[in-house]
């Protein structure tokens, strides 16, 4: 029995029948991910280590957790102890960590088997996936179409059905977008609700790793395990952990949902305005009830953004300098030589334009103008998102202005092009509350995504409404055909 | 024309916790390279720094010991520049909002007491190391030093002489130490400070151009430092130059300052709040708390310690110099002695005096407070003089036995009322001449059979033996 496009669900009905033992769950994944190599979604496979472990699992008289013996895939931005980890970067191309990220030894400990790393921008900085060091990865639904970005190796490793779930990261929409743009399911949850602890930083205020999956109920299976206090990150919630997945399958009837002014969607694609509708319709006939809400200050969000995560991201890639770890220039003649040169060979062009515009948002004279002021206009926006909280639930708009378009087509001329991909995302990271985005149907016969934004901590409820949705559509169960690979 | 001279101190203080200010690494002093650290220390790729309370609690300590405001919430800062022993590429460290504001410290001058003002502490992590003498072609770093806490303390410009500085600094020294707050080892680095050093006329209200002398080691450097950059000031001033402002460096050596080299200190640190850590919040309570298990501060305590024992300044002073653990031994010691001055005799001429020689800490020493105030009770009941009772002291410390003992050791017992009357006509038979004098009115001539007596018996009573000698020659017919 073939189990691509399997769901956990369905991996573990698999598994507790014996229909399939872990050990073959694993060497099917890896000849999965063999097969479909031309998709280039994953930079580094963990075949023996993942085959070792399943062959434990096997030995095991039941499994303990729903996560065991199913394998995931791992956004290669997480530190996995003894398993290369790379950013996608040339600068970190040989890093091999000592240590694995909290998010990540979660996962594992519940029995969960690490199959590989995918591919992503490099430091998570793009919305295509077209700025790893390690190529172009392909949209499942399109040969030659970005899978979106920065967790485009996760989003296109999920939907192409080699793995029913894998981590992404979400700084800016990173998990959100891609999986729009894939026809999966994907959230960022709250700031603070996963460790970040071994999660390589672009821009530490802004980063939160989250699960894609296959489906809402996957996304809650997943984000269950990963969620919790770390004493190794400050920035950690110390909340007490409740079981989203119970939470999940309540009815909507009244459910409250904000639609945003500001986001002016008549200005979209009539196909994407289409969808939206139609989704508001579906979600009408649950019982849902929809207001008209103003976010005043959201026009400044992608401007805001691009001030503070480059600031962040300049000081935090500081660290590569081919002192310690990572690529080091040769031939070098004093200390600021080898800076310059393993900086300027290890960091690709995206990266490097982060670097600088970072530089100067937080230089002497500048600061207040840039870096001081996004930061008030920050808490503007989170201020205006905490009002309309107060008389709504969730809110929902599209998750990308857009579809997956093709390699080379968005931002090689003018990159603030590729940054507008982000302009519904971006948001709620500066706010630093949960969303998720669900499949909704085509546009052009590719996928689109919806977005539904919750309140603090409110995890609970977008998942709930997405599960829902799901309950009563089936976009989240359309596949790919696969042909081109 | 006459100039005065305008100094401000910042001092690095190393605080002395186990651990470093944002890992579990230790931070013990001469290790082999690169051992005391770990994976934040080194600044691996995905690392997040948590913050270490001890050190917070010292600064805190610090903050209250000079009367200074404690901020409830403070927060960190990256401080960004690019050094091969800066692991991260960037300094974790407080710019707006550090957790001590102002306070005061005084110092002691030639025309007295002095008063400065302190404008802030904040915490902040020490680099790693480079060396570059030790691998032909190439420089070396050792990552031990990295992530130790500092306390930076900044002065207001109120220090007027070289002198003063030093005072300030071993104020300073005495109140870290004190406080244990840090080792206060000069020599490995624990204390060191930045001087920053201008000139003007005597009647000018503005401040003359400053220059910055960095990481200055010691008392004695201090004191050359400055006076050899205020002459080069003064000189350049009366040669109507202006001076730069610029960083120095000062050469032992050559007992010299010189600029650094451009490149090492312009930065455009691009300081900004480190996300990686939310603000570090201190209730009322705990403040409190900290306040209360601190005592009073050194300053306060050397004046309650002789209000409160009646003894000199003087004596305080040394007495609070040593630590709280030897002020609550010596507080100890005069409640049972009863007397403060005798007790704090004691303290400075014996218990101080073998500390000193034998090294380690008063809570370790051999001889504790119930012993030697049995030996002055013993003094005071006339068992033996002082000096045998210091003999008795030294005694007990070697060889580690009970008071009792050595006593009886020492042979050492009260002498028998008739064996002392027939000591003392013995001692009348030799010594005519003493005889002769005591019975013509000069009695203190009867201090020369006191000597004999000892030979004697070493077990007699001085003041014993002197009376009864007077009382028997008086009788004499």
């Amino acid at each position: 029995m073939s189990i691509q496009f399997k769901t956990i669900r369905e991996l573990r009905d698999m598994l507790d029948t014996k229909a399939i033992s872990c050990e073959e769950l694993a060497n099917d994944t890896h000849k999965l991910a063999e097969d479909l190599k031309e998709l280039n979604c994953f930079v580094t496979m963990n075949k023996d280590a993942s085959i070792e472990k399943s062959k434990i699992i096997d030995q095991a008289e039941k499994a303990d957790s729903v996560l065991s013996g199913i394998p995931l895939a791992q956004k290669d931005l997480f530190c996995t102890e003894g398993l290369r980890t790379t950013c996608s970067s040339k600068i970190l191309s040989n890093f091999i960590p000592p240590y694995t990220a909290t998010a990540v030894m979660k996962l594992e400990s519940a029995g969960s088997i690490t199959i590989g790393k995918t591919n992503m921008d490099e430091f998570a900085m793009g919305s295509s996936n077209e700025t790893s060091y390690f190529g172009n990865v392909h949209n499942p639904w399109k040969k030659g179409y970005v899978p979106g970005g920065s967790s485009g190796g996760s989003a296109a490793a999920v939907a192409a059905g080699i793995v029913p779930a894998a981590t992404g990261t979400d700084t800016g929409g990173s998990i959100r977008q891609p999986a729009a743009h894939c026809g999966i399911t994907g959230i960022k949850p709250t700031y603070g609700r996963v460790s970040r602890w071994g999660m390589i930083a672009f821009a530490s205020s802004l980063d939160q790793a989250g699960p894609l999956a296959r489906s809402a109920e996957d996304c809650a299976i997943l984000l269950n395990e990963m969620s919790g206090h770390d004493s190794k990150d400050t920035t950690s919630l110390d909340i007490e952990s409740t079981d989203l997945l119970h939470t999940i399958n309540q009815p909507i009837k009244g459910l409250k949902i904000g639609i945003v002014k500001e986001f002016s969607l008549g200005d979209l694609d009539s196909e994407v305005q289409n969808r939206f509708e139609d989704s508001k319709k579906l979600y009408e006939s649950l019982g849902a009830e929809f207001v008209e809400i103003s976010l005043p200050n959201i026009s400044a969000s992608v401007p805001t953004y691009y001030s503070i995560a480059p600031a962040e991201c300049s000081s935090n890639l500081s660290r590569f300098d081919g002192v310690r770890f990572g690529h080091r220039a040769e031939n070098t003649d004093d200390l600021n030589d080898l800076y310059i040169k393993s900086r300027s060979e290890g960091f690709g062009d995206e990266v490097k334009r982060r670097i600088l515009i970072g530089t100067y948002a937080l230089s002497a004279g500048y600061y207040d103008a840039y870096y001081k002021k996004a930061q008030q206009v920050r808490r503007l926006i989170k201020n205006d998102f905490a009002l309309a909280f107060e008389s709504i639930d969730l809110i929902m708009t599209p998750t990308s202005p857009g579809t997956a378009f093709a390699f080379g087509s968005k931002g090689t001329q003018n990159p603030i092009e590729l940054y507008l991909e982000d302009l519904f995302t971006i948001s709620s990271n500066l706010a630093g509350l949960p969303a998720i985005s669900i499949p909704h149907g085509k546009v052009n016969s590719m996928p689109a995504g919806l977005q539904l934004i919750g309140n603090f901590l409110r995890e609970d409820q977008i998942l709930n409404a997405a599960h829902i949705f799901q309950q009563n559509s089936s976009f989240h169960l359309d596949k790919p055909s696969m042909e081109e690979f | 024309m006459v100039w005065e001279t305008v100094i401000g101190i910042e001092t690095h203080v190393q605080l002395s916790t186990k651990t470093k200010l944002f890992s579990r690494a230790s931070t013990e002093f001469g290790k082999s390279p690169n051992t005391n650290v770990n994976l934040i220390d080194c600044g691996l790729p995905g690392v997040l720094p948590s913050v270490n309370k001890e050190a917070f609690y010292k600064a805190i300590r610090f903050g209250l010991a000079v009367g200074a405001k404690i901020n409830q919430t403070s927060i960190f800062d990256r401080k960004n520049y690019f050094y091969a022993d800066l692991p991260k590429g960037y300094q974790i460290t407080q710019m707006d909002l550090p957790i001590v504001l102002g306070g005061t410290l005084d110092i002691e001058t030639e025309e007295g007491i002095k008063t400065v003002n302190i404008t802030r502490a904040h915490l902040e992590e020490d680099a790693g190391k480079s060396i570059h003498d030790q691998f032909d072609g190439y420089s070396a770093i050792d990552l031990n030093r990295a992530g130790t806490p500092l306390l930076e303390i900044v002065s207001e410009p109120e220090i007027s002489s070289a002198k003063e500085a030093v005072a300030y600094m071993k104020a300073m020294h005495q109140l870290v130490t004190y406080l244990d707050v840090s080792d206060g080892n000069m020599s490995q680095g624990s204390l060191r400070c930045d001087a920053n050093v201008s000139v003007r006329k005597v009647g000018d209200t503005e401040l003359g151009t400053r220059t910055e002398i960095k990481n200055i080691n010691s008392f004695r450097f201090v004191e050359k430092a400055i006076n050899f950059e205020v002459k080069r000031q003064i000189k350049q001033l009366e040669n109507g130059e202006t001076v730069t402002q610029e960083t120095r460096l000062y050469d032992s050596i050559k007992d010299e300052t010189r600029p650094m080299r451009s490149k090492e200190f312009a930065n455009d640190y691009r300081y900004f709040p480190e996300p990686d850590l939310v603000p570090v919040t201190v209730t009322e309570e705990q403040v409190n708390e900290i306040r209360s298990a601190m005592g009073e501060p050194p300053s306060v305590l050397r004046k309650t310690l002789a209000d409160r024992w009646k003894i000199p300044a003087n004596d305080a002073g040394v007495l609070v110099n040593q630590g709280p653990e030897l002020v609550r031994y010596f507080e100890d010691l005069a409640t049972r002695v009863g007397e403060g001055k005798v007790a704090s005799n004691w303290m400075q001429q014996d218990v101080l005096r073998t500390l000193n020689e034998r090294g380690g800490n008063i809570t370790d020493f051999p001889v504790r407070p119930e012993a030697v105030a049995d030996i002055i009770a013993r003094v005071q009941k006339g068992d033996f003089d002082t000096s045998r009772g210091r003999e008795i002291f030294a005694s007990v410390v070697e060889k580690g036995a009970s008071v009792a003992e050595v006593v009886a050791g020492m042979g050492i017992a009260a002498v028998d009322d008739g064996d002392l009357r027939a000591l003392c006509e013995e001692l009348i038979a030799e010594n005519p001449k003493i005889v002769a004098d005591v019975k013509g009115g000069k009695e203190q001539a009867a201090g020369g059979l006191i000597g004999k007596a000892k030979r004697k018996n070493p077990n007699v009573n001085p003041a014993k033996v002197r009376a009864l000698a007077i009382e028997l020659i008086q009788a004499l017919p």
